[in-house]
């Protein structure tokens, strides 16, 4: 009672409101933007200037019409803080969207392209041995990029994690400084490089100037992947709080056992998708594999032993030395780079399980 | 169980810097011990000497003599990881092993060592060590629950927990109060009041209420000026230091009148 009445009595505004625009304007904006450029673009094709009705151009010249219009109805309504505010939102979701076309289109094209191969059953039961034409499959790839990768992945994990304990744990002065410095210098390595390398090392140990093989090309990997491994390793070690170190030192418990059963454990989950982000990183290579492991169309299990097939590298040859059959070739190739990326996912995954695991736990 | 220590002309330095000048004490056996003073004076400094914490910290070196029971903590030969095994530490921020249950943390001492405990022994462990800390009845139920769940209070008394269950000598405290609220820092007082009987042990604080409170002696840090090094200026009963100081700095600080 007394609420309705001092609010008759004294009909004085409320000094904080201000402006506001109703709740679905910028979705109703941009609509309409769309809606104009389209109706533009309808019109140019009526009158024959474009064959055709241009979609791309609509949506785009219809976004950055949005921007002004948001902006523009924005600081006439809610003033001017507010119009900056809804025009940083409109071009920092642009460019969120930019970002992620390239991966979209990537995605469906390979899945378009790629799925009709790769469904057929002996993609994954066979070899290219002794196919031309339709048929075969790519399991010698397949086999050729798990076995090289995996012991790529078993030589640099080891090193790049020591190496990384050794720079955050112990190093002081020059080593560290050049140590850091010289894995800085290997992150930007052309892969080439690590692949003329790995060749010139083994023909020069075993005297055979065209020496290949699978393990070769894993060394060349590995020169690739312990950058990657000792700087992410670095960077998760660096972020476990010298409180918990302390803390276990406070308890008697020596350094090698405070960073065995404290500090890793604190950053296995940043460790372990470091790692995996290392092996996406090399699984994809093609020139080192192609100079060292070199390709074949069968399948070879032994890593010391004659080339060895990877997945890239099936997927240049499928589409550099196209037979008579072209589409069938080119089908392999995609749906071998569609393996690829579905390798990739799933290792990420799995990295992303083992992260859950094995993080600090914080629930109550 | 608990050791006197004999502290003989000890200066600490970080590098070339002189942290802590020309400290003699001495702490008798089942005492407490406050340390007081103003901010960057050394007192967080010279507690890290007394469980040889402080040469973690790369540069930092210490001459002079500390005595545990006649053993010189800085004599040659000597383990820093045998002396951390009976001095114990509790640090200002509680800071629980996160990736262990409570149950863990508090054996973190055992386990960290690679040392193998019968689950009976490890439950009477955590019992003792709990009930020692005054905890045991808020988290018996949820021993297997990581020690990040529980409050700020309750964590700091974990670690705690987690210091007496390495059964120290001594333990030093680097102000396990100051991030808690008074609740908390009330059960930890009374925490502090029982491990005396067990206990040596030397505490760190800013609150000079509670170093009335708890101490039997206190002593008293001070600096000449900022770059200059931390000394002790008095050292002595807590009554005395607090109602009759013989020195001018202590009677200012402890009165407020200080700065």
């Amino acid at each position: 009672m007394t609420l309705t009445k001092s609010a008759t009595a004294a009909p004085l505004t409320n000094s904080l409101t201000a402006g506001k625009l109703p709740r679905r304007t910028s979705l109703v904006v941009l609509l309409s933007s769309w809606l104009v450029t389209g109706a533009f673009f309808f019109v140019l094709m009526l009158s024959g200037a474009t064959e055709g009705f241009n979609g791309v151009a609509t949506l785009f010249f219809g976004t950055i019409v949005y921007c002004v219009a948001i902006y523009l109805l924005s600081y006439f309504v809610e003033g001017v803080r507010k119009a900056k505010d809804r025009l940083v939102t409109a071009l920092v979701t642009v460019a969120f969207v930019v970002a992620l076309l390239p991966l979209f289109s990537l995605v469906i094209t390979t899945l378009v392209n790629g799925l009709p191969a790769f469904l057929t059953p002996s993609f994954f039961t066979q070899s290219q041995r002794n196919v031309v034409g339709e048929g075969g499959g790519a399991l010698h790839a397949v086999i050729g990029t798990l076995m090289i990768t995996g012991i790529a992945t078993l030589i640099s994990v080891p090193i790049g994690l020591l190496s990384a304990i050794y720079l955050t744990e112990y190093g002081r002065g020059r080593l560290a400084r050049a140590i850091t410095f010289f894995v800085d210098v290997m992150t930007g390595i052309p892969s080439i490089v690590a692949g003329l390398f790995a060749f010139a090392l083994f023909s020069l140990l075993f005297n055979d100037p065209g020496i290949r093989f699978g393990f070769g090309g894993a060394v060349a990997l590995t020169v690739l992947m312990i950058p990657v491994v000792v700087r992410s390793s670095e960077e998760m070690l660096k972020l476990v709080p010298n409180e918990l170190r302390e803390a276990a030192y406070a308890l008697g418990v020596p350094k090698w056992l405070t960073i065995l059963k404290v500090v890793l454990p604190t950053s296995l989950a940043g460790i372990v998708t470091g790692i995996m982000i290392s092996i996406s990183r090399v699984i994809g290579e093609t020139a080192p594999l192609l100079i060292i492991s070199g390709f074949t169309a069968s399948m070879n299990y032994d890593l010391f032993n004659e080339r060895m097939m990877t997945l890239p590298v099936f997927v240049y040859t499928q589409y550099a030395n196209q037979g008579a059959d072209t589409q069938a070739y080119l089908d392999r190739a995609w749906a071998g780079a569609l393996t690829l990326i579905l390798i990739v996912m799933l290792l990420n995954l799995g990295a992303r399980i083992i992260a859950r695991i094995f993080s600090p736990k914080l629930g109550r | 169980m608990s050791k006197r220590i004999e502290v003989n002309d000890l200066n600490v330095y970080y590098s070339k810097f002189l942290a802590v000048e020309e400290v003699s004490l001495v702490i008798e056996p089942r005492t407490v011990t406050a340390l007081i003073g103003p901010s960057g004076c050394g007192k967080s400094t010279f507690l890290r000497t007394l469980n040889r914490m402080h040469e973690v910290i790369p540069g930092a070196y210490v001459t002079g003599d500390v005595l545990i029971d006649g053993n010189n903590l800085y004599g040659p030969g000597v383990d820093p990881v045998l002396v951390r095994r009976q001095v114990g530490m509790v640090f200002q921020r509680p800071n629980p092993f996160p990736t262990m249950s409570i149950g863990d943390n508090v054996l973190a001492g055992v386990k960290l060592n690679n040392r193998r405990m019968a689950k009976a022994d490890a439950d009477d462990l955590i019992e003792k060590s709990l009930q020692g800390a005054n905890l045991w009845k808020e988290v018996k139920d949820r021993l297997d629950k990581p020690g990040s769940s529980l409050s700020g209070g309750q964590q700091q008394r974990l670690c705690i927990a987690r210091a007496i269950a390495v059964q120290p000598d001594v333990i030093l405290m680097d102000e396990p109060c100051s991030a808690l609220d008074p609740i908390s820092t009330l059960a930890i007082e009374d925490l502090i009041e029982e491990m005396k009987s067990d206990y040596t042990i030397v505490i760190v604080t800013h609150n000079m209420q509670q170093a009335s409170r708890v101490s039997d002696r206190t002593g008293f840090f001070n600096i000449a000026g900022t770059g200059k090094p931390g000394k002790l200026i008095e050292y002595d009963d807590t009554t005395t230091i607090f109602s009759n100081p013989s020195i001018q700095a202590t009677e200012d600080y402890v009165s407020g009148r200080f700065g």
